[in-house]
């Protein structure tokens, strides 16, 4: 789960991180208001959006007078703002973080992660900061510094200190100790996949993190009841959100073929072999074990919400999830929300005959096939229209 | 002797009286399993599904002579059940479980490693860890364990390994019409730390005198899938062939497993497959397909 900038700048702060002075409102009033507050005479304004690259796409502006404040504030609320990682139809800009601009010496990149081959927290810092670390990653690897937290002991200070020198920080080596040993903290209290400082600047008065990323490991959340309400829905794909709130694992696609599948290894699997026919497929959509009838008719309910899918194929191998209970929900869902299209199913497994047989009784037009390959197939021919 | 688990092998189920634990160790008993009780804590002394039920695992081993475990309790006491089992001398523990924090798995593996015990010959053993968010492990005809549907199988010579539950249902019933039928199943797991991995399980299947052949399934996300690739062109010489999942996913997104995901341009499935078919592997380009491949790879072994 993505959390906003100012979201992640407020935890920074509870654990000691340095972050500017800054706030976020709303409404362009708010905003004024609270430029003045902070005082000076030049101030940041940053769009708060669940994607990277926004500097290069106007996200970031520089203000000089609260004339311009309210300039770019208006500018930018309300507006979507789309950046090399946020798709063609961008993100909404609800509200705006002001801040006090920071001067900049030096630009460094400090982020934690898990790394699942070492089964580690891994720390990756670099004296380039301020640019896409994984376009660093790629061109220069020889200038990432990583190194692996052993879980029992956690991080330690020959760690830090091997990092300090490496990214030539002797001078602010408390205050990089310090920063290190805090986001490591919060990193395992908070349970968090992915914590980002890019830029942590240098200048003269020591190190100050100007921007914030955090994700939190989405199977940890039921232990951090309140992060809940950090969660902004607008910035998530609406069907996406709508499936992960009736527990369905739903990904939207450019193609015209939607699919319904339990286990997301075959869900990717029907979407390649849509693909392999010549077509492409709408979704990603896994089901998943112990599913009920309610939860198909919901699955099928966000399907069709989507206006380009030309033809849904159903393809069930029951395991956990009985396929009696499948045609179940199929029929109830196909009956509840009107479908026109052809839909074509492929059941197999636990209780493959009554499900197959419920689906023949109903009076529903379902084409069915025998395998995955015969499914895929007929549902290609069937959105052209053959 | 299949790999894992056999005819022999003394399953108990933690999560017994829950609704899951209920349901499959009912299945696993049906098929044939050795399933000699269970733990829900608070519950011991109890009885459920003419079994006894036990507090703890400790109370189980020691009671039952249990090896093997299966592990249906929430996401949220998963973890715990793991380090259990392996404290009270449990060689196999599958864990059944989805939705595992990371760094809880990432603990639980870090623990395992300080694990380990002397067997009968004085070598030293550990305990091996099989999912989490998996479907189990099965040897056809002896022994499942897992939520996999039995009947779909058939004892046989084929081992397969997936990262994927469904997919594995797909490579067994391909094997079991077309009478190659299978030594064991292995479903490693969709979640990026796991406990055995690809090479774990392909060097298990390359001992096995039972086993002649081998399906691999991957997806996409990680390099477990390069670094078997790698694995067998050393060391294994039986034939291997393989589907991954995940050609048409988008970079950055997770598909449905935890694991499955493509990052900063690493662990596509193009990838994967380009490095299998370096080494040798057969590659599927459907799972339809899988069991064809085989049976021809099969003959092809007869007739060299």
């Amino acid at each position: 789960m993505n959390i906003h900038e100012f979201q992640a700048k407020a935890l920074f702060r509870e654990y000691g991180i340095p972050v500017p002075e800054g706030e976020v409102a709303r409404t362009v009033d708010g905003l004024v208001r609270i430029a003045k507050d902070l005082g000076g005479d030049r101030w940041v304004l940053k769009a708060q959006v669940h994607a990277g690259g926004r500097g290069k796409a106007g996200g970031v502006q520089v203000a000089d007078s609260l004339a311009q404040v309210e300039q770019i504030a208006g500018t930018l609320l309300g507006s979507q703002l789309v950046t090399g990682q946020s798709g063609p139809n961008g993100q909404p800009v609800d509200q705006l973080l002001v801040e006090m601009p920071t001067d900049i010496d030096r630009e460094l990149y400090l982020g934690l992660l898990v790394d699942r081959a070492q089964q580690r927290v891994v720390i990756v810092a670099s004296a380039a900061g301020g640019m896409d670390i994984e376009d660093v990653a790629r061109q220069h690897p020889e200038k990432l510094y990583t190194l692996y937290i052993d879980p029992v002991v956690g991080l330690q200070a020959y760690q830090c200190r091997q990092v300090i020198f490496a990214l030539g920080l002797a001078a602010h080596a408390r205050a990089m100790t310090g920063i290190m040993q805090s986001l490591y903290r919060l990193f395992m209290e908070k349970d968090i996949s992915l914590v980002e400082i890019n830029p942590l600047v240098v200048n003269q008065e020591g190190l100050m993190a100007i921007d914030a990323k955090i994700n939190f490991d989405e199977n940890a959340l039921y232990r951090h009841k309140h992060k809940a309400s950090l969660r902004d829905i607008r910035q998530e794909d609406e069907k996406e959100a709508q499936a992960h709130a009736h527990g369905l694992s739903y990904v939207s696609l450019d193609g015209d073929i939607a699919c319904m599948v339990n286990g997301a290894g075959l869900a990717m699997a029907t979407m390649d072999m849509i693909k392999h026919f010549g077509a492409e497929p709408a979704n990603f959509l896994d089901v998943g074990g112990g599913t009920t009838a309610e939860k198909v008719a919901e699955a099928f309910k966000i399907i069709l919400s989507d206006g380009k899918v030309k033809a849904i194929l159903v393809n069930i191998f029951g395991g956990i999830v009985r396929c009696d209970l499948i045609a179940e929900g199929l029929i109830k869902a196909v009956k509840e929300v009107s479908v026109s299209i052809p839909i074509v199913v492929r059941l197999e497994g636990t209780n493959v005959e009554q499900g197959q047989k419920r689906l023949a009784e109903s009076d529903l037009s379902i084409i069915s096939a025998v395998d995955l390959d015969d499914a895929a197939r007929k549902v290609v021919a069937a959105a052209r229209g053959e | 002797m299949a790999v894992l688990i056999d005819k022999n092998t003394r399953v108990i189920c933690q999560g017994f009286t829950g609704k899951q634990g209920s349901f499959h160790s009912q299945q696993a008993i049906d098929y044939g399993t050795q399933l000699v009780g269970g733990v829900t804590p608070g519950k011991g002394g109890q009885t459920h599904l003419d079994r006894p039920v036990f507090n703890t695992v400790k109370d189980a081993v020691d009671e039952t002579d249990a090896n093997a475990t299966m592990i249906y309790v929430p996401a949220a006491f998963a973890a715990d059940a793991i380090l259990e089992a392996a404290d009270a001398g449990i060689e196999v523990i599958v864990c059944i479980t989805e939705g595992i924090p990371i760094l809880d798995m990432l603990k639980v593996k870090a623990a395992l490693k300080n694990i380990f015990w002397k067997n009968t010959t004085s070598q030293n053993t550990s305990p091996k860890l099989v999912g989490p968010n998996c479907p189990g492990v099965i040897t056809p005809g002896q022994c499942k364990i897992g939520i996999m549907p039995g009947a779909i199988h058939r004892p046989g010579r084929i081992g397969i390994v997936s990262r994927s539950g469904t997919l594995t249902y797909e490579a067994v019933l391909q094997t079991t019409q077309n009478q190659l039928g299978q030594s064991t199943c292995i479903g490693i797991g969709g979640d990026p730390i796991h406990g055995l991995d690809f090479i774990d399980c392909l060097s298990m299947f390359e001992g096995d005198p039972e086993t002649e052949g081998i399906i691999m399934v991957g997806e996409i996300g990680g390099r477990e899938e390069e670094d078997a690739a790698e694995y067998i062109s050393d060391h294994v010489s039986k034939p291997v062939v393989a589907y991954i999942a995940g050609q048409t996913a988008p970079v950055g997104k997770r598909m449905g497993h935890a694991g499955a995901i493509i990052t900063g341009g690493k662990g596509t499935a193009s990838g994967k497959m380009a490095a299998l078919r370096e080494a040798g592997v057969t590659l599927s380009e459907s799972p339809a397909l899988l069991g064809q491949y085989m049976q021809q790879s099969m003959q092809q072994k007869e007739t060299a």
